[in-house]
């Protein structure tokens, strides 16, 4: 499956959570903020939001900035 | 003295509140923050690198001392200010948003009408909402009866470093704001954070001032000498300017008289 993450295509062999996509990019889930279809998700909603294929998923984190 | 700097309920031991860009490392960041005295500074809120590995900002800022705004910079509509305000919060797990909504790309000045729309649904939404708004004190009252916690009035455009532009209109926001105001944007040096002060502004909020000055941690620590002083001043209560002079030795018993 394909999905559109942070603006690019990715593809996936398969659904899966947003903890589990999170694991994958080794990404720390305590320091980012995860949207799925344009609605935030939830930090205690990871485990159960699925990731299908055709979603639109940005992760986004601090930077600096003023 | 107490002279407590509370926005939206929470007290700030410092009234300089301070950037997180521009830096030449984020080594560097961290000392100028702790000279500054700081304990609330600004943070972009972007995609995630996936192709590489970087280090977290967040390594660099302890967050038990230092509170974390997270800011709308580069947001042109009310509704990508909205929506990267709700990233934010969810990615700081805080409620506190510097809102900016831009409306020119060169002058960065704001966008009057989106960003008092987008006060307006963030705090229905719950938010503290801090906007970076035009030194207008009409502007500033609108946000106010709109819900923000504090309105932050520029000094000049962002990273321009010219110093506060239109002081009497800052004076003039200051005696009318029912909420703190805060000046953002256009310090360049020490004596323009001290001016703010002084008209009254309850705190300052700089970035490139301080991030990009040759030396940025002794510039941060002249940052924080600047605001304490302009804060004294302004309590202690100026003298009135006058045209003449106005003897400060004794006219009596004068040598020779």
């Amino acid at each position: 499956m394909t999905i559109k993450l942070n603006g690019d295509l990715h593809d996936l062999p398969a659904p899966l959570s947003v903890t589990a996509l999170l694991t994958q990019l080794d990404i720390d889930a305590r320091r980012v903020a995860v949207e799925l279809n344009l609605a935030v998700v939830k930090k205690a909603a990871y485990d159960s939001s699925i990731i299908a294929d055709g979603d639109e998923v940005e992760i986004v984190n601090f930077v600096g900035g003023g | 003295m107490a002279d407590p700097f509370i926005i939206a309920g929470r007290t700030f031991t410092s009234r300089l509140i301070i950037g997180t860009g521009k830096y030449p490392s984020h080594a560097i960041m961290q000392a100028a923050h702790e000279a500054s005295g700081a304990d609330m500074v600004t943070v972009a809120v972007r995609r995630v690198d996936i192709s590489r590995k970087t280090e977290s900002l967040l390594d660099y800022i302890d967050t038990a001392k230092i509170f974390l705004l997270p800011n709308t910079a580069a947001c042109y509509t009310a509704d990508d200010a909205i929506r990267t305000a709700r990233l934010g919060r969810e990615a700081g797990m805080s409620n506190w948003v510097k809102l900016e909504v831009i409306g020119d790309e060169q002058t960065l000045f704001p966008d009057n009408e989106g960003l008092l729309e987008a006060t307006r649904v963030l705090v229905k939404d719950g938010f503290i909402v801090l906007p970076y708004t035009n030194d207008d004190p009409v502007m500033c009252r609108k946000l106010a009866e709109a819900g923000a916690a504090a309105v932050m009035p520029l000094g000049a455009p962002i990273g321009s470093g010219l110093g506060i532009q239109n002081p009497n209109n800052i004076r003039i926001i200051r005696e009318q704001a029912k909420v703190p105001v805060i000046v953002d944007a256009g310090v360049g040096t020490a004596s323009d954070a001290a001016v703010a002060m002084e008209l009254g502004a309850d705190g300052v909020l700089m970035n490139t001032a301080i991030a990009g000055a040759t030396d940025p941690v002794m510039m941060a620590r002249a940052m924080k000498l600047a605001v304490e002083s302009g804060r004294l001043a302004y309590l202690a209560g100026r003298i009135a300017r006058r045209s003449y002079a106005s003897a400060s030795s004794p006219l009596h018993g004068i040598v020779g008289s």
